[in-house]
């Protein structure tokens, strides 16, 4: 049984990655999965310096969702490399880094600080609703996608997947954007943007207002976006939003996603991508597919 | 990881006691996550009231969706645990004088450190709105002063009120309690030069240091800094807590 997929000049054990942000940087999970199993670790979102993200509350529990504000905390590009690579270098799997500039000038410095060994790929994170500079802002303009995509290119030769945000009109302009630009992948989708109000104070419950659901809730969403950006690009796709089961994720692959990520259901089962992995490789036994990539694009419409 | 439920009584109105099977042998002051059922995505972190040989207690009051269904549970009913989490209380031989002040719901993790306690001078002061609960528990292991704010029991006021009276004797402060009973244990314990640990609460996604969700504010060299709940904490010193 072959589970291994491509993307870019990369070669994956098997399409079953976790999602950035709601992996840490595998530290935590390592207590309950073998890293060595995954197909990739998408790591907690980057900037170039340290960021200490928004004040709680950061989370709010929705019917089958969950909608964050945590603003991309994270210890900037150099924390990481000093104090989370070394761990994740151990492992034999491989380590995408997402990465978050404020500006087009600070993802080609992450970038070039980021090409070194142990890193195989970088995510640019166009796409996070939760922040005031950067994220969103450049994920909902083509040109930006386009631009950031090209300069980030240019600086490196590892793999370059671009994250992209759900909250836009017609997902295929920004696929094509990423695509044009140079990725070799566009992964989707991002949280979409969302709000929750207290009655009583009639206050919204996070201080931006605004914040990004991600879970169960959004996968009918997330897959919609996936198989309407595969039509659009020759690139792999990598899906996320809302898996929580080998069912879904060979949903994602069917209609075009070469990998999935796992991201919120790693709250609720930290074992969960074991079991999915198992899920998908039952699937081909059962209905006798040798090569994962058989699965990849064949929905029939 | 199954568990299976020794008894879950309410022992006063909406306020319940639950006993489970848990093999993990835990450490005052941390806490466990827990699968309420239902609707619920997201398992809930509950403190840890007290362990003995296997056993676990939890308490919680009745304020939402999660812990409404985690009332209706029955005994040898199973559920879905996972802990123990966090960095709970330190306990330290060098101090002879514990001060240990409680708010509320906030009280019963206090029962599990008081029993963990070995020093000779414990005062327990707990507060409550109205009806006080573990008040006879908590005799086993200290002098305890119980006050609630309609004079139902005890002195009337606030646990702030009954600490004036006996600050002076303490080494060391552990709290825990609502936010503003925090701040103001806090400012006691800074006042008199008492270290002081106190636990906080966050509303937690992942329980285990991974999300970044439950972020606690804290002092720090360039100005402050957000630690984990559910890591770091949810035991965190006062002096370095900024409510």
């Amino acid at each position: 049984m072959r589970l291994k997929v491509n993307i870019g000049n990369l070669e994956f054990k098997n399409p079953v990655f976790v999602a950035s942000g709601t992996f840490g940087f595998g530290k935590e999970y390592s207590q309950y999965v073998d890293l060595n199993k995954l197909g990739a670790i998408m790591v907690k979102g980057l900037t170039l310096n340290p960021k200490e993200g928004n004040p709680p509350p950061r989370i709010y529990e929705t019917p089958s969702g969950i909608l964050n504000s945590v603003g991309l905390q994270n210890p900037g590009v150099d924390g990481f490399l000093k104090d989370e690579l070394p761990f994740l270098k151990k492992f034999d799997t491989k380590i995408i880094v997402n990465i978050a500039g404020e500006t087009i000038e600070e993802f080609v410095t992450m970038a070039q600080k980021l090409d070194i060994d142990g890193v195989h790929a970088l995510e640019l994170n166009v796409s996070c609703p939760n922040v005031k500079e950067g994220g969103m802002a450049f994920g909902v303009n083509p040109n930006s996608i386009y631009e950031i995509t090209k300069r980030v290119k240019y600086v490196t030769d590892k793999t370059v997947i671009v994250k992209l945000t759900p909250n836009v009109a017609d997902i295929k302009i920004y696929a094509k954007a990423a695509e044009d630009g140079g990725a070799d992948a566009v992964s989707l989708i991002n949280t979409i943007t969302g709000m929750v109000v207290d009655i009583n104070s009639k206050r919204p419950i996070f201080k931006n207002i605004f914040a990004g659901l991600s879970g169960p809730a959004v996968k009918p969403i997330a897959l919609k976006h996936v198989y309407e950006a595969k039509k659009a690009v020759s690139i792999p796709v990598i899906g996320m939003g809302g898996i929580s089961s080998a069912e879904d994720a060979i949903e994602f692959m069917i209609v075009g996603a070469t990998a999935v990520a796992i991201g919120t259901y790693n709250f609720i089962n930290p074992t969960c991508t074991m079991d999915i992995l198992e899920g998908i490789k039952k699937y081909m036994n059962e209905n006798n597919v040798s090569d994962i990539n058989q699965i990849i694009n064949s929905i029939n419409v | 990881m199954k568990h299976t439920i020794i008894r879950n009584d309410e022992i006063k109105s909406g306020v319940f006691r639950m006993e489970f099977h848990f093999e993990d042998i835990p450490m005052p002051g941390q806490f466990v996550m827990i699968d309420c059922g239902g609707r619920t995505l997201l398992k809930r972190p509950f403190s840890i009231c007290d362990y003995n040989e296997g056993k676990m207690t939890v308490m919680y009051q009745v304020r939402g969706k999660g812990t409404y269904n985690l009332s209706k549970i029955k005994v040898n009913d199973e559920i879905d645990v996972t802990g123990p989490h966090g960095h709970g209380f330190d306990i330290f031989d060098k101090f002879n004088n514990i001060l240990v002040v409680g708010g509320g719901i906030g009280i019963p993790p206090l029962l599990f450190l008081s029993k963990k306690l070995k020093s000779k001078n414990i005062n327990i002061v707990l507060g409550f709105r109205s009806d006080a609960f573990l008040i006879d528990e908590f005799s086993k292991y200290g002098n305890v002063l119980v006050t609630t704010e309609d004079g139902s029991y005890g002195m009337k006021g606030y646990v702030t009120d009954a600490m004036k009276e006996i600050i002076n004797e303490a080494d060391i402060i552990y709290g825990c309690g609502p936010k503003p009973m925090l701040n103001a244990i806090k400012d006691i314990s800074e006042k008199y030069k008492i270290p002081c640990q106190i636990s906080v609460e966050e509303r937690m996604g992942c329980g285990i240091g991974a999300c970044m969700t439950c972020a606690c504010k804290t002092l720090a060299e360039d100005g402050y800094h957000y630690k984990k709940v559910c890591k770091d904490g949810p035991v965190f010193w006062a002096k370095e807590v900024v409510f």
